[in-house]
């Protein structure tokens, strides 16, 4: 295997007297999609929040590129080209889907009215339009609040807005959990889209279905640790939850 | 690939019509221009007499002030009851300090003395806005709490700084220029001030980064905060501005009256909110604009006007804003709350 695009080594943090992770190690390559599965209180959020700079972990190491990284807060993260899609629908709902891919990285325009901080509506507009065409994202309209949109479609904004910045990976913790059978598959085309641009994506997802679907690799989380890693196109749904609980146990992962 | 087979919906923009009829504020906009025709048909003479709507403009100028600070306030999902307080509180800081810099009487002082107490005003309504801001903010209490403290508080250290009595030497300068005067051939000068004032607050909340964090906020605060706005430090500006805006508002009151008028403002923060809340600015957040806030805050003022020249008992007027008050935030919440159903 090449050098991962992103590697974490026995990564270790503590809640007080609760070990929330106990060495846990886990990498992604280049456009390639990673599921991380596990029961639950196996240390997924943790481990997402450490590796997206929400948390600092007490040991281990990050890697980006083959080069340790520290990542302090979220914004290091993402200036990195690290971008995280929440679970909860992370948008502004009275905002239209233009202005929330662009929340936080707003276009000036030029000249002295951007100097005093006035915004390049159209500017964002146009490029907006053209970013969800890429990733396949169908809206009715780019300029109503994304609050009236439906709950896939504005998931599917979500999913826009964090993989349109990421130049690298992108963590996703369960973002088809809220959808229904249509949305969801409208989400894991643009995660297949992400993929295909190159980037690393990390998937947490309770849906094994969805999970053997979507992936290139799945890799379990039990107690803390890395307890197994499959080929999705390889495992099956029994050896997931078998790995899961405990049934299973692989040699050399963590 | 994909599986779903959806013709793709043209990405068009809504036409202006469709747009403005989503709009809150237009709705409210007509309710007003009904409420200026059916006054007008009654009694044309008095509705559409001049002086009369100059005075209108005038009583109005000191409230837009306030309301437009509190447009960005609510929009941020908070609200701001120190408004009233903050502005008795700028204007006799101002006041004295006017007074110290011209040996005890300002009444002859010139242009440089006014320069100065108008900024003493604006900085003293900040340092308010500050310290909420701060609160809510950095400390987490509530906007409610924090500012009906400061509601009590900035009027109680303004009757410290004087004693409880009202400062009444105000330059001259002042009074015959933004206090009385006319420009551009006969509109008041505090009007001209109070609508620049709009015109700046909605180029700011409508267009700029600055407008677009504060909707933002207001709209999803954990989204605002994920996408790397700084949530803290935009929420005490929006509260700076509106103290700002306030102590400015005190100013214009000090000009216009020519005395610090420690007891008449009690009731100037509800009348804000009212204003801002009829405009079409949501109390929930995320939504409003100062346009919006212009038309809501002329809405109680023509009742006033209207009920006193056709002839009803002005009584009637705080219950018809009341009734208009509750329906539109009514409206509002059902319109929020079958968006958050689909």
């Amino acid at each position: 295997m090449t050098t991962p695009l992103l590697e974490a080594r026995s990564l270790v943090k503590h809640y007080g007297s609760v070990e929330a992770l106990r060495g846990a190690s886990f990498e992604v390559a280049a456009g390639e999609v990673v599921s991380l599965i596990g029961d639950n209180g196996a240390g997924k959020s943790t481990f997402i929040k450490c590796l997206s700079g929400a948390e600092q972990p007490d040991s281990g190491q990050i890697l980006l590129d083959g080069k340790e990284i520290h990542l302090d807060s979220p914004t290091v993260a993402r200036s990195l080209g690290i971008e995280t899609v929440y679970q909860d629908l992370a948008v502004a709902p009275d905002l239209d889907p233009a202005a929330n891919l662009y929340l936080g990285r707003e276009i000036k325009r030029k000249g002295i009215l951007g100097t005093l901080g006035m915004l390049d509506k159209k500017e964002m507009r146009r490029r907006a339009v053209e970013e969800f065409g890429r990733l396949g994202v169908t809206l009715q309209s780019v300029d109503v609040p994304i609050g009236s949109l439906s709950g896939g479609q504005r998931q599917s904004v979500a999913v826009a807005r964090s993989v349109v910045w990421a130049s690298k990976v992108v963590f996703m913790d369960e973002p088809t959990a809220a959808l229904g059978v249509v949305q969801r598959e409208r989400v894991l085309d643009v995660i297949r889209k992400v993929r295909d641009a190159g980037i690393g994506v990390v998937l947490i997802s309770h849906n094994m279905p969805e999970v053997l679907s979507v992936s290139d690799r799945v890799e379990v989380l039990r107690l803390g640790k890395r307890v197994a890693r499959f080929k999705a196109s390889e495992a099956s749904l029994t050896d997931l939850v078998g790995a899961m609980t405990g049934a299973l146990v692989q040699e050399d992962v963590a | 690939m994909t599986t779903v087979t959806d013709p793709a919906p043209p990405q068009e923009k809504r036409s202006l019509t469709k747009r403005l009829a989503g709009a809150n504020s237009l709705w409210i906009g007509l309710v007003l221009v009904a409420l200026i025709a059916v006054f007008g048909v009654i009694n044309p003479s008095q509705i559409l007499n001049l002086v009369n709507l100059q005075n209108l403009l005038i009583e109005t100028s000191v409230l837009l002030v306030l309301s437009v600070g509190m447009t960005f306030v609510i929009v941020t999902s908070g609200i701001d009851l120190s408004v009233g307080s903050v502005l008795v509180f700028s204007g006799i800081t101002s006041a004295l300090s006017m007074n110290a810099m011209s040996g005890g009487d300002s009444t002859h002082a010139g242009w440089g003395v006014v320069i100065v107490g108008g900024l003493v005003a604006v900085a003293s309504g900040a340092a308010w806005g500050f310290v909420n801001g701060w609160l809510i903010a950095k400390a987490k209490i509530p906007p409610l709490i924090v500012t009906l403290g400061s509601f009590g508080a900035a009027l109680g250290a303004a009757e410290l700084l004087t004693n409880g009595s009202d400062v009444r030497s105000v330059p001259d300068t002042l009074a015959n220029s933004l206090g009385f005067g006319t420009l551009l051939g006969g509109i008041p000068t505090m009007v001209i001030f109070a609508a620049a004032v709009t015109a700046v607050g909605a180029w700011l909340l409508a267009t700029t980064r600055f407008g677009r964090h504060t909707y933002a906020i207001g709209s999803n605060e954990v989204a605002a905060q994920r996408t790397g706005i700084s949530v803290t430090r935009h929420l005490v500006l929006v509260y700076v501005l509106a103290g700002g805006l306030a102590g400015l508002a005190g100013f214009m009151s000090l000009a216009h009256f020519t005395t610090t008028t420690l007891t008449s403002h009690s009731t100037d923060n509800l009348n804000a909110i009212a204003g801002t809340v009829l405009g079409g600015t949501s109390v929930f957040g995320g939504v409003g604009s100062v346009i919006g806030t212009v038309i809501g805050v002329f809405i109680p003022a023509v009742l006033t006007k209207g009920f006193t020249i056709i002839g009803v008992n002005v009584f009637w007027q705080p219950i018809a804003v009341a009734i208009v008050l509750v329906s539109a935030v009514w409206f509002d919440q059902n319109r929020r709350r079958a968006r958050n159903q689909r």
